[in-house]
């Protein structure tokens, strides 16, 4: 359904100069009414613009493929020659270092729209607060994701260690939704508080500990030349986990924004 | 002036039938607790399976569960406080849920370290990767996150909202946690001493054990009652005072 | 005529205190109001309540017959809200900021209206900087353009001259003077009584948590209203 508001009427500008234009005759079509397309199109309008910031700012995956690099040699240096096969610590780097660098990108998901204070702009904006969720969801799910791509690699020069398997691959994948879904939450919840960036990863580490369980087991048994049947509880642990806290986080993330 | 010296003196009559509730409350739990010292201590028979050292310690186990009990029933108090809550929006709820919070994390770390004492002797170890324990160990560290969440927040309504939302999260990831603990060690059993600390109990459970566990049970339970009325009324207290410390400002 | 934007009786108290104690006020079409009062008075708090970002303890805000608590999403497509922040993304550029929003609300032909709408604030030629190299003033212009692109019924603005410069001030005010249409509501909250007088057809002063005062600007006994604000000051100025 379609509304042509009025169009503003046109007042003579004076000749000064500096001094603003008619604001001419242009009307305004807005379509009114929401539904299927009209939302998922504003979630894909909200991720694209994290985007196309991301793209100019690049600040957020820089910091995570820095950061994994940088840990990636630390772990190397830890373990070197005092573990007597690689594939033993490897799993755990792996999953450690991926929540840990998830973090520093989570962190700016809502702190640079907390201190511009664009987040008001989005809340007065007629969407669906659960779009505005997605929508950060999606931006900081391709975040974490690039930055495993670049991990992966890094792990395999260190440590000769080749993850790229394919069940490796899936739980950090499907371990990488359910971490991007809780901490989209809990980033928006730590926006507004002060020493913000270290109570994320206070409140975010604990709760993820069954994927971080889930995710280590995988990747070992993987190594281990294990058939998928045998781990196939962890990968439904983390199929339940993701589909357990991103309705979770769906349901309650209007919430957060009653007052502002 | 005199009618305003007279009602600073005399209580309305329900606080005092409240007070009064309480210390019943109180009372009974000091004697069941008093009673499940001695059930524990001397009424329960030691294990005839464990000798020394071992069977002495085993007595622990009546403290060990009783706190894991009443850790258990304090959390989920404080999901339901945070529920109620944000269904609500009654502070009272809030502050049940925040001080349900701390009675946990207090009967948790006993739960650990009346572990931690039994296992020594038991399983030369003060430490294992129990699920159990690692369960309780990563729980606690998600509550103490909430409190120390809570304590970030400067408004009081801010507090008590976004709290309750990570409570509901913190409850929701504890039987996750608990089964992939479970899990994780399940292929490769690690044996000390000859004991499997995964195994559920290595004795037999009798008629006067059981009877302390019992206990036990009540005990705690009856504990976490009365420090919970008595911390959500300091919390009640706290709020009245900085809502006054505010208006004078 | 029913009014565009009705308050009534809005209460709202901040953590303790009590900041609207009270508040009615009735904005008709074609008004422009200027709301005065003291920094902490609450006018941003009240600016917020009728934008829906904040609910009120009691009372309502109906916005063409719509209550606002009541009314769904699509009630924000019909409020323009300016803030004293610019509200924008710095790393994109005014026309993408623009196109965003545009999108956001559902613009169907936006590129035209979009166009106008930044040759108004005049910053048509820098529409492709990141709004990161824009001046304040250019800033609160933009964010201007922003709230009216979807040519809102009801425009609220929060100190939006705050910080900006003659030139700027000067577009906000001829802007206010365009866009107070017969079909329109705006309501602005200011501290600076010159402007108030100046840009608006209508003044109302908040004061002590109510609407002590509201005429019509002609009407206006500069004098009387000069003394109320200083008084309004020394009172609020223990709180700060």
């Amino acid at each position: 359904m379609s509304v042509s508001l009025p169009a503003s009427s046109p007042v003579e500008a004076t000749a000064e100069l500096g001094v603003v234009q008619p604001l001419a005759t242009s009307p305004v079509i807005m379509h009114t009414g929401s539904g299927f397309g009209r939302y998922w199109r504003k979630v894909w309008l909200i991720m694209a613009k994290d985007l196309r910031i991301e793209l100019r700012a690049k600040e957020i995956l820089v910091v995570m493929i820095a950061f994994s690099a940088l840990a990636v040699i630390i772990f190397g240096l830890a373990f070197d020659l005092r573990v007597p096969r690689a594939t033993m610590v490897v799993p755990g780097v792996l999953w450690g270092i991926l929540l840990f660098s998830g973090i520093l990108g989570l962190n700016r998901s809502f702190s640079a729209e907390q201190d511009h204070q664009t987040l008001l702009a989005l809340l007065l904006a007629p969407i669906d607060r659960t779009a505005l969720y997605l929508g950060k969801f999606l931006a900081n799910l391709l975040f974490m994701l690039l930055m495993a791509v670049v991990l992966l690699p890094m792990l395999l020069f260190i440590f000769d260690v080749n993850l790229f398997r394919f069940w490796i691959l899936a739980a950090i994948l499907l371990g990488s939704i359910g971490y991007v879904a809780v901490g989209t939450l809990f980033a928006a919840l730590t926006a507004s508080i002060r020493a913000r960036e270290s109570m994320m990863p206070i409140l975010l580490l604990p709760v993820m500990a069954p994927v971080f369980m889930a995710g280590i087991k995988v990747a070992e048994q993987v190594l281990d030349g294990r058939d998928w049947t045998d781990f196939q509880n962890w990968l439904g642990m983390l199929v339940a986990f993701d589909l357990i806290f991103l309705t979770a986080a769906f349901l309650l993330f209007d919430l957060i924004w009653e007052e502002m | 002036m005199s009618t305003s010296t007279l009602t600073a003196t005399t209580r309305p009559t329900t606080q005092r039938s409240s007070h009064v509730g309480w210390l019943i409350l109180s009372l009974l739990t000091a004697i069941t607790m008093a009673a499940l010292m001695g059930a524990a201590l001397l009424y329960a028979k030691p294990a005839l399976n464990l000798a020394g050292d071992e069977q002495m310690a085993q007595r622990i186990f009546y403290i060990h569960i009783g706190s894991v009990i009443g850790c258990f029933v304090a959390f989920l108090m404080s999901l339901i406080g945070s529920i109620v809550y944000l269904n609500k929006r009654n502070l009272d709820w809030d502050r049940v849920a925040q001080a349900s919070v701390e009675i946990g994390i207090v009967l948790g770390m006993s739960t650990t370290l009346a572990g931690s004492i039994w296992s020594k002797p038991t399983w030369n170890t003060y430490w294992t990767w129990d699920p159990r324990l690692t369960t309780t160990t990563i729980t606690l560290l998600i509550y103490i996150a909430y409190l120390l969440f809570r304590n970030g927040i400067d408004n009081r309504y801010t507090r008590a909202r976004f709290s309750s939302i990570y409570a509901l999260f913190a409850f929701l990831s504890v039987p996750l946690t608990y089964y992939s603990a479970r899990w994780f060690r399940s292929i490769h059993p690690i044996v000390f001493n000859g004991a499997n600390p995964d195994a559920q109990g290595s004795f037999n459970i009798g008629e006067t054990m059981s009877q302390t566990l019992w206990v036990a049970t009540i005990g705690y339970c009856l504990l976490f009652s009365t420090l919970l009325i008595f911390r959500w009324r300091q919390l009640r207290l706290q709020d009245r005072i900085d809502a006054l410390r505010e208006e004078m400002e | 005529m029913p009014p565009l934007i009705r308050i009534d009786n809005v209460h709202k108290r901040y953590a303790a205190k009590p900041i609207l104690r009270g508040v009615t006020l009735a904005v008709a079409e074609g008004e422009v109001v200027a709301l005065l009062g003291a920094n902490g008075a609450g006018k941003s708090t009240l600016l917020r309540i009728i934008a829906g970002l904040m609910k009120p303890d009691r009372g309502e805000i109906v916005l063409g017959g719509v209550p606002v608590q009541k009314a769904s999403v699509e009630l924000r497509r019909y409020i323009g809200f300016v803030s004293h922040a610019p509200l924008l993304y710095e790393h994109l550029s005014g026309l993408e900021n623009l196109t965003f929003f545009a999108s956001l609300y559902d613009l169907q032909n936006s590129a035209a209206r979009i166009e106008a709408v930044l040759q108004a604030v005049d910053l048509w030629r820098r529409r492709h900087d990141l709004v990161r190299t824009y001046s304040r003033g250019m800033q609160q212009r933009l964010a201007i353009a922003r709230a009216i692109v979807h040519d809102p019924p009801v425009l609220l603005l929060d100190e939006p001259d705050t910080g900006l410069d003659q030139q700027s001030a000067q577009m906000l005010q001829s802007l206010l003077h365009q866009l107070s249409d017969k079909r329109r509501a705006i309501l602005f909250s200011t501290h600076n009584l010159d402007r108030a007088l100046t840009w608006s057809n209508s003044v109302a002063m908040l004061m002590r948590g109510t609407i002590t005062y509201h005429a019509p600007t002609e009407n206006v006994d500069r004098h009387a209203l000069s003394q109320l604000e200083s008084q309004t000051e020394s009172a609020v100025g223990v709180e700060g």
